[in-house]
């Protein structure tokens, strides 16, 4: 009898406590700093899940990179004196709310409990995927997302294109082509300074390598581009780094490069390999580091930039 | 009580909390907070059928997780889009009211 059963319930027990809190508290701030622990903690969920992969992804990006988004947002509506957002349904709204919820948690719990035994499974062709010929990729999760699902993949770094489009466009006409507005308006301290000093070099060489295992290890392009996508955040917050213009081309490239050198090699392989999105054998494995490489610079590019926001007129040089 | 059914019922209890605070708080932000809930609930469910889904000498199903790392990429864009959305919102009318009335009625109060 081990101690772990226990941890796991005294685990569940926390991130739903967490939840309640981000749910309860009385204003933002307290809110948003519950949903970053939350995040942190649904991370040692998925581990126990057996999925270090979406750990590293939530720990990166439910806690990170979403917090930062949300606290920024948060500033900013201050900064807008923006506070009043109406009143809020009355109590017995609320009742009716909260048994409705509660209905639907029910139903769910059942379902999850009445799960069909075997399950079924796609691990097979996962695993056909990962010992492809010349694959022989390690890791099944990066397998699936670069050639069993590679077309979804594709597509997700699209919707990130979209989104960074959508937030651009939410922007005053006359801001058009310059940079978004600073993370923080004021300067921040010498601590704030001095760990994006410290901690932005060493982030960054972890998510070098986190996206450089992938392959074989727990890790790969979203995670190691999350991470790098929250060093540089952390350069903004502390000033040490601006936020590019809109309009540079350097930014523009970086982000269609992933999606783009994913669709050329998804296209060359109709010629080379006989169908879409295939790989020719014994290449497949430095073509998809290749292809992976620059969905990390995509990805490092797109969060900053959609947690900068729109472009801000005030900023122009 | 095996590890997967206890992350079934977190995240049902997961989407069930998030349902009630996108229903009660009238703030746009704290609604979009507790959608991210709903999404992360949703995502751990998806979680549990993937580790059930264990075959080919993998502890758990890899599609389905693959489809998690996607989905919460895609959540985030959305959120940053919402988050936009919400300022844009705050800019343009000087309030993060969703109540189409509301603003009405606090231009009779500020004209009194």
């Amino acid at each position: 009898m081990s101690v772990l059963p226990l941890l796991d319930i005294g685990l569940a027990l926390l991130v739903v406590a967490v939840a309640a809190w981000t749910i309860a508290a009385r204003n933002l701030f307290a809110s948003v700093l519950g949903y970053v622990a939350y995040g942190l903690l649904l991370a040692l969920v998925w581990v126990r899940l057996h999925a270090p992969d979406i750990a590293l992804t939530e720990a990166a990006v439910g806690g990170g990179v979403t917090g930062v988004l949300l606290v920024t947002a948060g500033k900013r509506l201050d900064a807008l004196k923006a506070t009043r957002s109406g009143a809020g349904p009355g109590l017995r709204e609320r009742i009716v709310a909260g048994a409705l919820s509660a209905l639907v948690a029910g139903a769910l719990a059942f379902v999850v409990a009445s799960l069909p035994t075997p399950a079924p499974s796609l691990a097979p062709q996962a695993a056909a995927a990962a010992a492809g010929p010349g694959a022989g990729l390690g890791n099944p999760i990066t397998a699936v997302l670069i050639s069993y699902r590679a077309f979804d993949t594709m597509l997700e770094k699209i919707v990130l294109l979209l989104a960074v489009l959508g937030i651009w466009s939410v922007g005053a006409d006359d801001a058009w082509g310059s940079a978004p507005a600073p993370l923080r308006r004021a300067r921040p301290d010498g601590a704030m300074v001095l760990l994006a000093r410290i901690l932005a070099p060493i982030g960054a060489l972890i998510g070098v390598h986190i996206f450089w295992v992938g392959a074989d290890a727990p890790g790969g392009a979203f995670q190691g581009g999350a991470l790098l996508a929250a060093m540089w955040m952390v350069a903004m917050m502390a000033r040490l780094l601006e936020a590019p213009r809109i309009g540079s081309r350097a930014l523009r490239l970086a982000l269609i490069s992933g999606p783009a050198v994913f669709l050329t090699v998804g296209l060359a392989g109709n010629i080379l390999a006989g169908s879409f999105f295939a790989f020719p054998p014994g290449f497949a494995k430095p073509l998809i580091l290749f292809i992976e490489a620059f969905m990390v610079l995509s990805v490092a590019v797109a969060l900053p930039m959609m947690v900068a926001g729109p472009p801000d007129g005030e900023s122009k040089p | 009580m095996n590890p997967s059914l206890l992350a079934g019922l977190v995240g049902a209890a997961l989407v069930g909390l998030g349902l009630y605070g996108l229903i009660a708080h009238p703030h746009p932000l704290r609604k979009l907070l507790a959608f991210n809930l709903v999404g992360s609930g949703v995502f751990l469910v998806f979680g549990v059928v993937a580790r059930r889904g264990a075959a080919a000498g993998y502890a758990f199903d890899p599609v389905p997780q693959a489809m998690v790392i996607t989905g919460i990429v895609v959540a985030f864009a959305a959120s940053a889009l919402a988050v936009a959305l919400i300022l844009r919102l705050a800019v343009a009318g000087g309030d993060v009211s969703l109540d189409p009335q509301a603003s009405g009625r606090r231009d009779d109060g500020e004209a009194e």
